[in-house]
């Protein structure tokens, strides 16, 4: 069977895999890493998105092989260590962007690569498009639009820290 | 340490406790659960709508690389496992009970629909059950199908069943039919309707999941599951088709991916693995792929209706007669016969004040995924007919559809108000929700925004629906008297430990809702423990007594409630100890938030220091009171709750793409007392989206010949980001005026009021081209061909 190394989150695993084995499958099953999920079989849901060498990537939709010697971030791996959120986290739950959390990884890890490639920030519209991979079926997307537009003010250094939203 | 900050309690937007571990990837969901030796089970279904079983050849799968073991229908059969049972059973006009054909959990002799399991492959791998999976062979004989809710009883329709001939299941009625045709005699105008309730698949994002585990020492079952009501899957599984004692059973519902109704059914899968488990004596896990879930979770709707309205020269309602089909599917789901009865046929009054109704339902069976409810579950039918039907009746009467809604309002001095369909309901204001609504959304400028829309070449629409709806289904001997084979209580525990922090175990299960906060903050209220000290505990047989689950918006107003009875247990057994303790006579201690004190004086004791007494009893009245401070409560309600309110929409249409925009939406709604309004705000946000969705989007299409057309997220247009429109969500407070916390439930009603408030802001867009109605959903291709054939008439 073949081999692929893979740095997740900052640790390296050398793993054993089957030719088909899908990224989520490695990441799931062989790492134990379940907070990344899979929502379907058709690369619609984006339940399953984690970033691979800095962008975000549906991991039911790339081989292990492909990955062989990347560098992988999910979800588990965006909180330092000492617990301290990420802003896109830390606006998800201030903005009550989560109800079953199900798709909650893949939405986190999507927005975050969505920020990071729109310097100049994004209008609601606009990332309500930039969403167009991801699928919540809770929450109505609302709150998840007000927490990015609150978090890439603090990811591009706008804000030095969340603005809270308006409910008390 | 027990202080509570005032913003902790009831009215407090706390935010959730349980966002950081699914925010950090700790969310334990079925599929994220690993049994040591665990393997893995793949269902074959049939690719068949109807058909015969000839034979099942499993010799060459059964020597895969990898293979424990192969089922089928006859080998579950043959150890007298039971069929998946039906929890609701209704009677037909003349008294008999409906037609309820068994359905077993793996296929026997015949599959009824695509996606109906045929046989479970369990192997070391899912990779290797899957390849074993396709290498069984099965012959069938196929036969003909019938999907179509019509169609069902047309004459010469394939038979689904032969214990239900014309593929009939029930037959019946609710209210006066001769005070209905008197009514009728005597109107000014009849307007009638009909239309098509679309069906829908709830597609929760967590495809369902489950686990079967036998410890052969102990002969303990484990079932984890994708559950809405653990406690109801143990009883229905346990007692109906494995014949397993309780005691011997466990079921887990853990973390769950969103139910929306779907997750509340017993399932066939839950059955198969925790049986085979027994059988290979290594635990067994099954993940349903997306693909699966289409054609094996309930779907929802799916009704056929007309109905007429009878006016008064004045505009006043007279009557109303509703004559509805609902597609069961192919077998009887856990709730499926009272979905369209009790929990529809009796909310046609809705919001107004209509004297005599009469509704006659037939449920059909059919080739197709079995129909149950969906959020909402017969009340967003009713809603969405009835809605339609306003706005098609002030048009014809040339009324105002505002006003029309007003002048048949029940008042709010009416309440209690005694519907002629059954319901009663306690409270509501519906004037003041909708003026709040019309204000809010605008309503009296919008005729100037259509006129702007209109010099873009738009065509901008307004809709309203004013509703209500009934939640927390209950009495337990009423819904017994009408079919249930349950009762509808709820269950509550508070354990306060011997240093003051508390567990509370739930009968309700969180799959979204957020119980982990607002349930804790109910306890912060109540007895002034701050939330952080503070557990929920649900979802799990072996740790709550018992329960019926969360469905129906029942977690707070019947699943709180019990706690509040809990917790007056508490507060009781805790002034007994404290007048011990302050040498005061129990009447004269007194409690609020934390504290007992003795009236009117300074003495006082907190919850802990009567906790602590409680676990340590030295000085304790020991022969008076038993030691401990931990109190169940069963609470049956004595009636539904009734939330209600308006919902308004605004959409635009491209003329020439037939794309309907949704510009704005308005939810006013009345949930009685609110715990934590940004919960609240987010059901119902999340509810519209589901209610906009079944609009303008969603549609499980059958084909003829009982093949499921949109059966993938490439096929079946869920919502996205990008459709939706920002909702915007106010409250406006009656209490319910029979449960302790006057609360009357909030997770529905986003979907019961939404879709008619777009379809009718869809028709209103149209209403230069002379449309009556448009069905569900309004995609693209049905609008364009509207304008379009308005436009070649008009050439
Ligand atoms: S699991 Fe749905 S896109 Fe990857
Ligand atoms: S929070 Fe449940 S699917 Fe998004």
């Amino acid at each position: 069977m073949p081999q692929v190394t893979l740095t997740v989150n900052g640790t390296k695993h050398t793993v054993e895999v089957e030719a088909r084995t899908l990224l989520v499958e490695t990441l799931r099953e062989q790492l134990r890493l379940t907070g990344t999920h899979v929502g379907c079989d058709t690369s619609q849901c984006g339940a399953c998105v984690v970033h691979m060498g800095g962008d975000s990537v549906k991991s039911c939709t790339i081989l292990s092989v492909q990955c062989d010697g990347s560098e992988i971030t999910t979800i588990e791996g965006l909180a330092a260590a000492d617990g301290t959120l990420h802003p896109m986290q830390e606006a998800f739950r201030e903005y009550h962007a989560l109800q079953c959390g199900f798709c909650t990884p893949g939405m986190v890890m999507s927005a975050i690569d969505l920020v990071n490639k729109h310097p100049d920030g994004m209008s609601e519209k606009e990332i309500r498009e930039g969403l167009e991979g991801n699928l919540c079926r809770c929450t109505g997307y609302h709150n998840i639009v007000k927490a990015i537009a609150a978090a890439q003010d603090v990811m591009h250094g706008r804000v030095p820290e969340l603005v809270r939203a308006a409910a008390e | 340490m027990n202080v509570v900050t005032p913003f902790e309690g009831i009215g407090a937007s706390l935010r959730r406790k349980e966002d950081f571990r699914f925010l950090m990837g700790r969310g334990q969901y079925v599929d994220d659960i690993n049994r040591p030796g665990q393997t893995h089970a793949v269902m074959l279904r049939s690719p068949h709508a109807h058909a015969t079983i000839d034979r099942i050849d499993t010799v060459a799968a059964k020597a895969m690389p990898g293979v424990k073991a192969i089922f089928v229908g006859e080998d579950m059969a043959a150890e007298q496992i039971g069929g998946i049972p039906c929890g609701w059973q209704i009677h037909n006009k003349d008294g008999s009970p409906m037609a309820e054909p068994m359905h077993p959990a793996l296929a026997l002799g015949k599959v009824r629909h695509v996606g109906d399991p045929v046989a479970v492959v369990i192997a070391e791998t899912k990779s290797q059950a899957r390849d074993a999976a396709e290498a069984i062979v099965v012959d069938y004989t196929p036969l003909p199908a019938v999907s179509g809710t019509e169609a069902a009883l047309q004459p010469g329709a394939p038979q689904v069943h032969d214990g239900a001939p014309g593929n009939l299941c029930y037959d019946w009625h609710i209210g006066d039919k001769a005070a209905q045709e008197a009514a009728f005699a005597r109107a000014a105008r009849v307007v009638k309707f009909e239309t098509t309730n679309n069906r829908l698949v709830p597609n929760a994002m967590e495809p369902r999941a489950a686990i079967g585990d036998f410890d052969s020492f102990s002969g303990d079952y484990t079932l984890y599951t994708t559950s809405q009501n653990p406690h109801v899957i143990r009883l229905l599984m346990g007692a109906f088709v494995l014949h397993i004692p309780e005691s011997k059973l466990r079921v887990v519902a853990p973390d769950v991916g969103g139910g929306f109704g779907s997750k509340i059914y017993h399932y066939a899968e839950e059955a198969i693995v925790t049986w085979a488990a027994g059988k290979v004596k290594r635990p067994i896990k099954w993940t349903c792929e997306r693909s699966e879930s289409f054609m094996s979770d309930a779907h929802g709707r799916d009704h056929v209706s007309t109905a007429e309205l009878a006016l008064d020269a004045e505009g006043k309602i007279l009557g109303l007669k509703v004559h509805t089909l609902a597609n069961m599917g192919a077998y009887l789901s856990t709730f499926a016969p009272c979905v369209p009865t009790y929990l529809y046929a009796t909310l046609l009054s809705g919001v107004y004040a209509t004297p005599v109704i009469y509704a006659e339902v037939k449920a059909v069976f059919t080739n197709t995924v079995p129909v149950d409810a969906y959020r909402g579950a017969g009340r967003p039918e009713a809603t969405y007919l009835l809605e339609r039907l306003m706005d098609v009746a002030a048009a014809e009467a040339g009324l105002d559809k505002v006003d029309f809604r007003r002048r048949n309002f029940i008042l709010p001095d009416q309440f209690p108000y005694q519907t002629p369909v059954a319901l009663q309901y306690d409270s509501g204001d519906y004037h003041s929700t909708l003026e709040a609504c019309l204000e809010t959304a605008g309503w009296a400028g919008f005729e100037a925004r259509r006129a702007e829309s209109k010099t873009r070449g738009r065509l901008r629409g307004i809709g309203i629906s004013t509703y209500v709806e009934a939640c927390g289904i209950a009495p337990s001997a009423v819904v017994g008297s009408l079919g249930a084979r349950a009762g509808l209580y709820e269950v509550g525990t508070i354990r306060v430990h011997p240093t003051g922090s508390v567990t509370v175990l739930t009968g309700a299960h969180s799959h979204g809702q957020g119980h982990e906060t607002t349930f804790a903050q109910l306890i912060a209220d109540k007895l002034g423990v701050p939330t952080a000290n503070v557990d929920i505990v649900h979802g799990d047989t072996a740790k709550v007594p018992f329960g019926m689950g969360t469905y129906g918006s029942r977690s707070l107003a019947v699943g709180g409630s019990a706690m509040d009875k809990a917790m007056d247990k508490i507060i009781a057994k805790g002034k007994r100890i404290a007048a011990h303790l302050m040498e005061a006579s129990v009447e004269d201690v007194e409690f609020e938030r934390g504290t007992f004190r003795v009236a009117g004086t300074d003495k006082t004791k907190t919850l802990t220091d009567i906790s602590l007494a409680a676990y340590v009893p030295h000085n304790y009245p020991i022969d008076e009171i038993e030691p401990g401070l931990e109190e169940t409560a069963f609470y049956d309600p004595k009636n539904f709750t009734y939330p209600g309110g308006c919902h308004i929409c605004e959409v635009e249409i491209d003329p020439e793409t037939g794309r309907t925009e949704v510009l704005n939406f308005t939810a006013v709604d009345d949930v009685g007392r609110v715990i934590n309004p940004m919960i609240v705000e987010g059901q119902v946000q999340g509810g519209v989206a589901q209610g906009i969705g079944q609009a303008l989007l969603e549609a499980a299409i059958y084909d003829a010949s009982g093949q499921l057309v949109s059966g993938s997220f490439m096929d079946y247009t869920m919502p996205r980001a990008g459709d939706l429109p920002d909702v915007g969500v106010a409250t406006h407070v009656t209490l319910c005026t029979h449960n302790p916390l006057g609360v009357k439930g909030c997770g529905e009603v986003g979907a019961i009021g939404s879709p008619p408030a777009v379809m009718n802001a869809v028709v209103d867009a149209l209403r230069d081209y002379g449309v009556r109605h448009v069905e569900m959903p309004a995609t693209p291709q049905k609008i364009w061909g509207i304008v379009n054939a308005h436009r070649l008439a008009a050439e």
